[in-house]
C-alpha cells in the first residue's frame, strides 16, 4: 500500500532524476580541475624530485591514465562511498567530510534561522503597511543587506561585537557533538554575516508575494464574508505565501552553503567551506571532488524536500 | 417610499478616487432604495461606477485611496462610515456579495468546504461537524450535484459553473437580506449562464433575499430584476420598472441601450449604436453628462439637472416630460 503513495512514488522519481545531477555536476568539477594548470605528480614529488620518481607517482596516483578513465574510476568509487584518499594528508576524503560536515551544517542552519526569522516578520510587517514609513524603512534595509558583502559584513561584526565588546569569539568554531551550547555561541558572529543576504532576499520575496495576494480578488472575497483582517492574514494570507517561501527557502539554502565558503574562510572555521579551499590551492582534486559531491547530493536532497513540502501546502501542484 | 418597506435607502452617495493631491469623482449623487426581497438592476456600460457603487455599501473599497461620500441606511445602520467592527457583522450575514471570476474570487489553496464553513463559523457558534453539515446542505441546495465530494475539492478542480454556484453557496449560507450580485455570469457559458440566472431568482424567492444585481447585460436585467438603474458616467439617469422601461425608457441613455441589443428579428439591419464616447472622469461637463452623445440635446442640457419623478419612473433629463424614445419592445411585442 505505502509504495503506492503518489508522493512517496513522485520521491522515488526524483531519486532517479539525480543521478544524472550528480554525474554531470562532477564531471564538469573533474574537468576544470584537469585544466588548472600545473603537474600535480610534480607537486606531489616534492620540489627535488627526480623525473623518475615524478613519473612513479604519477603512475601511484593513476594521474598517467587517460582522462576519462580516471573519471570513471573516481565515479564507480565514489557510488560505493569511497572517495579515495586526500593527496596531501592521505587521509580518507569521506572521513574528513564527515568530520567536518557537522561544522558547516551548523552554520547553514543558525544562517537560514535567523534570515527567516527576522525576514519573515519584517516581510509581513511592510506588506501589509504598502507605503508608510516603516514599508519603506524595511524595503531599504532589504536593499542594503542584498548589496552588501558577507565578508565585509563579517570583519564590521568581528571589529564590534569580539573585539570591542568581547561577547563573541572572532574565530574558530566548536564541534557540535563536543558541546552544542559552545558551539552555537561560536556560530552566532558567523551565521549572521552569511544571514544579511539571505534576510533580504526573503524581505524581499515574502513582501512583494504578500502585497500580490492580499490585493487579490479573493482576499477581496473573504472581507465580503465579514472574515476579520487577521484572519485573512494568518490564515488565507500565509497559506498562500507558503510556496513563495519554500521556494526562497530552497534557493537560499544553496546560496547560503556557496556562501559559507567564503565565511569561514574569513572566521577560520575547520569546515567543509576552508576544506575546500585549501584542498584548491594545493590542488588536492579528490578533496574538491569528494566535497562537490557533497555538496551537489546535499543541494538535490534539499530541493526534493521543497519539492514534497509544495505538495502539502499548494493542492494545484499535481502530484505526477 | 414607506421606511418599513425599506430594506436598503441609498442617498446622496458619492465615490471620489484620491491620488496624491488629484481627485477624480467616479460617482456623484447616487440614489435608490431596494425593498426587501426585491430584485434590482444597476446597468450601464464599463467604467459608469456601477461596480464601486456595490462595493462602496460594505465598505470594499480601498480607505487609503477612496472617499464615499452620502448614506446607505440598512436596518437601521448607515453603512457608508460603518466601523470595521460593525461592518464585519453586516458583510456576509446580512448582506453578500458575488463576483465575475469565481475562479478567481475564490481562495485557490483551500477547499470550497472550508470556505463555506468558515463563513459559517464567522457568522454563527458552530461545531465543524455543524458547519460541514450545512456547508454540504448549502451546495446541494444550489443544485451541486455531488455536494459532499465538492465539498472537499478546491476550487481549480471544478468547472466555471461550479465554482459560481459554490461562491452562491458561500455567499447565501448565512441567508442575508440583500445580495449584490456583480457580472455573476460575464465569465461563463451561454447555457451556463442561464443555470446561475434561475438559481439566483430560486433563491431570492426561497429565502426572500433581496438582490442588487449589477451588469451590462440588459438581456440578465430583463429576465430577473424588477426594477432597473441606468448608469452614466457616474450617475442614475434612469429609475424605472424593467417591464416599463423595456417599452418605453424616458432617458436618451436608456433609449440607446435597449436599441443597441441585438435582436434576432432584425437580421440584415445595421445595430444602432451610441455615437461618441463616455466624457473623462476628470473633465465631467456641469450639466447632462450625456448631452455631448445626444440626439435630443438642446440648450438647457448645459445645466445641471436631479432625477425627476413622473409615471414610476425617475429620469435625470429635461426634456423627459416631451421626448417618446424607443425601448427594445414595441408596445405590441410586450404584450404577446
Amino acid at each position: 500500500m505505502l509504495a503506492n503513495h503518489p508522493r512517496l512514488r513522485m520521491v522515488g522519481r526524483r531519486l532517479a532524476q539525480i543521478v544524472p545531477v550528480i554525474v554531470l555536476a562532477t564531471f564538469i568539477v573533474f574537468g576544470l580541475l584537469k585544466l588548472v594548470p600545473g603537474d600535480v605528480a610534480a607537486t606531489l614529488a616534492g620540489e627535488y624530485a627526480t623525473d623518475e620518481r615524478v613519473a612513479q607517482i604519477r603512475v601511484a596516483y593513476g594521474l598517467d591514465q587517460p582522462f576519462l578513465v580516471q573519471y570513471w574510476h573516481w565515479l564507480w568509487n565514489a557510488a560505493h562511498l569511497d572517495l579515495s584518499r586526500s593527496f596531501m594528508s592521505n587521509e580518507p576524503v569521506l572521513d574528513q567530510i564527515l568530520h567536518r560536515f557537522p561544522t558547516t551544517l551548523l552554520l547553514v542552519f543558525c544562517a537560514l534561522l535567523i534570515s527567516l526569522s527576522v525576514g519573515v516578520p519584517l516581510g509581513i510587517l511592510a506588506a501589509t503597511r504598502v507605503g508608510s514609513r516603516v514599508d519603506v524603512a524595511v524595503t531599504s534595509i532589504a536593499s542594503f543587506g542584498v548589496a552588501l558583502p558577507s565578508f565585509w559584513l563579517a570583519m564590521i561584526l568581528v571589529a564590534t561585537f569580539s573585539l570591542s565588546l568581547g561577547w563573541f569569539p572572532a574565530t574558530g568554531a566548536v564541534r557540535w557533538s563536543v558541546d552544542p551550547r559552545l558551539a552555537v555561541w561560536y556560530a552566532v558572529l558567523p551565521a549572521v554575516a552569511l544571514a544579511a543576504g539571505g534576510m533580504a532576499e526573503v524581505v524581499r520575496q515574502l513582501r512583494s508575494a504578500l502585497i500580490e495576494v492580499l490585493a487579490s480578488q479573493y482576499v477581496r472575497t473573504l472581507y465580503a464574508k465579514g472574515l476579520s483582517p487577521t484572519a485573512i492574514l494568518w490564515k488565507h494570507g500565509l497559506k498562500n505565501v507558503a510556496v513563495t517561501l519554500l521556494t526562497v527557502i530552497g534557493l537560499l539554502t544553496s546560496r547560503l552553503l556557496g556562501g559559507a565558503v567564503v565565511i569561514e574562510a574569513v572566521f577560520a572555521i575547520p569546515g567543509m567551506g576552508s576544506m575546500v579551499v585549501r584542498a584548491a590551492i594545493v590542488k588536492d582534486f579528490p578533496v574538491v571532488q569528494g566535497v562537490v559531491f557533497a555538496m551537489v547530493i546535499l543541494v538535490i536532497a534539499i530541493n526534493m524536500v521543497i519539492d514534497v513540502l509544495y505538495t502539502l501546502v499548494d493542492p494545484r501542484v499535481a502530484l505526477k | 417610499m414607506n421606511p418599513d418597506e425599506t430594506l436598503l435607502a441609498v442617498d446622496g452617495l458619492g465615490i471620489t478616487f484620491v491620488n496624491g493631491n488629484t481627485r477624480v469623482e467616479a460617482t456623484s449623487d447616487i440614489g435608490f432604495a431596494i425593498a426587501p426581497g426585491e430584485r434590482v438592476g444597476i446597468v450601464g456600460e464599463s467604467g459608469c461606477g456601477k461596480t464601486i457603487t456595490g462595493l462602496s455599501l460594505l465598505g470594499l473599497l480601498p480607505p487609503a485611496t477612496t472617499i464615499v461620500a452620502g448614506t446607505a441606511m440598512f436596518e437601521g445602520e448607515n453603512l457608508i462610515g460603518l466601523p470595521m467592527s460593525r461592518m464585519r457583522h453586516v458583510r456576509g450575514r446580512k448582506i453578500s456579495m458575488i463576483f465575475q471570476e469565481p475562479m478567481s474570487a475564490l481562495d485557490p489553496v483551500f477547499t470550497i468546504g472550508q470556505q463555506i464553513g468558515e463563513t459559517i463559523r464567522t457568522h454563527f457558534s458552530a461545531t465543524k461537524a455543524e458547519a460541514r453539515e450545512r456547508a454540504v446542505a448549502a451546495l446541494e441546495s444550489v443544485g451541486i450535484p455531488s455536494p459532499e465530494r465538492v465539498h472537499d475539492s478546491y476550487p481549480h478542480q471544478l468547472s466555471g459553473g461550479m465554482r459560481q454556484r459554490a461562491m452562491i453557496a458561500i455567499a447565501l449560507v448565512c441567508e442575508p437580506r440583500l445580495l449584490i450580485a456583480d457580472e455573476p455570469t460575464t465569465a461563463l457559458d451561454v447555457t451556463i449562464q442561464a443555470q446561475i440566472i434561475d438559481l439566483l431568482l430560486a433563491q431570492s424567492a426561497r429565502s426572500g433575499t433581496a438582490l442588487l444585481f449589477i451588469t451590462h447585460d440588459l438581456g440578465v436585467v430583463a429576465e430577473t430584476c424588477t426594477r432597473m438603474l441606468t448608469m452614466y458616467a457616474g450617475e442614475i439617469v434612469e429609475d424605472a420598472p424593467v417591464d416599463s422601461a423595456l417599452v418605453r425608457p424616458r432617458h436618451p441613455y436608456t433609449s440607446g441601450l435597449l436599441r443597441s441589443l441585438p435582436r434576432l428579428s432584425a437580421r440584415g439591419a445595421v445595430l444602432p449604436s451610441i455615437a461618441g464616447r463616455v466624457p473623462d472622469l476628470r473633465d465631467m461637463p456641469r450639466g447632462c453628462r450625456f448631452a455631448e452623445r445626444c440626439g435630443h440635446r438642446r440648450a438647457e442640457c448645459a445645466q445641471a439637472q436631479v432625477l425627476e419623478e413622473a409615471d414610476g419612473h425617475r429620469v435625470r433629463c429635461w426634456r423627459q416630460s416631451e421626448l417618446v424614445l424607443p425601448g427594445a419592445l414595441t408596445e405590441r411585442e410586450a404584450a404577446a
